[in-house]
């Protein structure tokens, strides 16, 4: 099963609409609850981040029996340097998205520690993309 | 303990989810940083927070928190209780200060995460 969503940048108000979706369709395919909880925490940060610094973006969810396979991919500013992205408390968002009790540099490393899988790219001035996997059968 | 317990220690005021009263919690964990209450593993928790928008109820519904204490006054506005009262949340609104309503649920017994 594939899924596609749109996540406009700066919307704040729609931030989360994704994630939500994808955790009523895993609920209905009756994923275990920590399962779920893992991805959508995973994705709910990744969407955030699109909506905080991204222009535009797309979440790509393919579930299949065994994995579940995300990839958030934005038109955006980028990221130039990703290791220093993943350090626990960097951050670079607005003041806006710490009003919103974002943007303490959490986000990454708690996607990090979700996912069974995480890989990101991005490249500066075009956009960022993460993929995610987590894997259905308790395998790391 | 029971959430009606807990709202009666804050005397807060139920928002939405009143026929969820009866629902026990166990931790609670105050913060106004979302992503902090990302990284929580605890279920029966219930979040204590100052923290008024919409990303506070999406916050909830990710981590399965099925109760949210505003604090400070915080009123709970109305886009908020749609996405709540779908998701079977308990929202309560507390004119105490975070420090003051933490110590009444930890007096109570509300236990912390760590």
């Amino acid at each position: 099963m594939k899924f596609k969503y749109e996540i406009e940048g700066g919307n704040f108000s729609k931030a989360g609409n994704a994630s939500s979706e994808v955790k009523k369709i895993l609920k209905q395919l009756n994923v275990p609850p920590p399962i779920i909880k893992r991805l959508v925490v995973a994705l709910y940060e990744g969407e955030v981040n699109v909506v905080a610094h991204a222009w535009n973006g797309c979440i790509y969810v393919e579930i299949e029996p065994e994995r579940i396979d995300v990839k958030i991919e934005d038109k955006g500013p980028g990221i130039p340097d990703i290791e220093q992205a993943m350090q626990e408390g960097f951050s670079t968002a607005s003041q806006a998205v710490r009003e919103m009790g974002f943007g303490a540099g959490m986000g990454l490393p708690n996607m990090k520690k979700n996912a069974d899988q995480l890989n990101i790219s991005s490249k500066v001035g075009k956009g960022t993309i993460v993929e995610l996997v987590i894997f259905l059968n308790g395998k790391r | 303990m029971k959430i009606s317990q807990l709202v009666e220690v804050l005397e807060g005021k139920v928002v939405c989810g009143e026929q969820f009263l009866d629902k026990e919690v166990q931790y609670g964990f105050a913060s106004d940083l979302m992503s902090d209450v990302l990284t929580l593993d605890s279920d029966k928790l219930v979040l204590i927070t100052g923290l008024n928008n919409l990303q506070t109820i999406r916050t909830a519904e990710m981590a399965d928190i099925e109760c949210v204490i505003f604090v400070r006054n915080k009123k709970v506005l109305p886009p908020m209780i749609e996405i709540a009262c779908e998701h079977e949340m308990v929202l309560v609104e507390c004119r105490f200060s975070m420090f003051n309503a933490v110590a009444r649920l930890s007096t109570a017994g509300l236990k912390p995460v760590y």
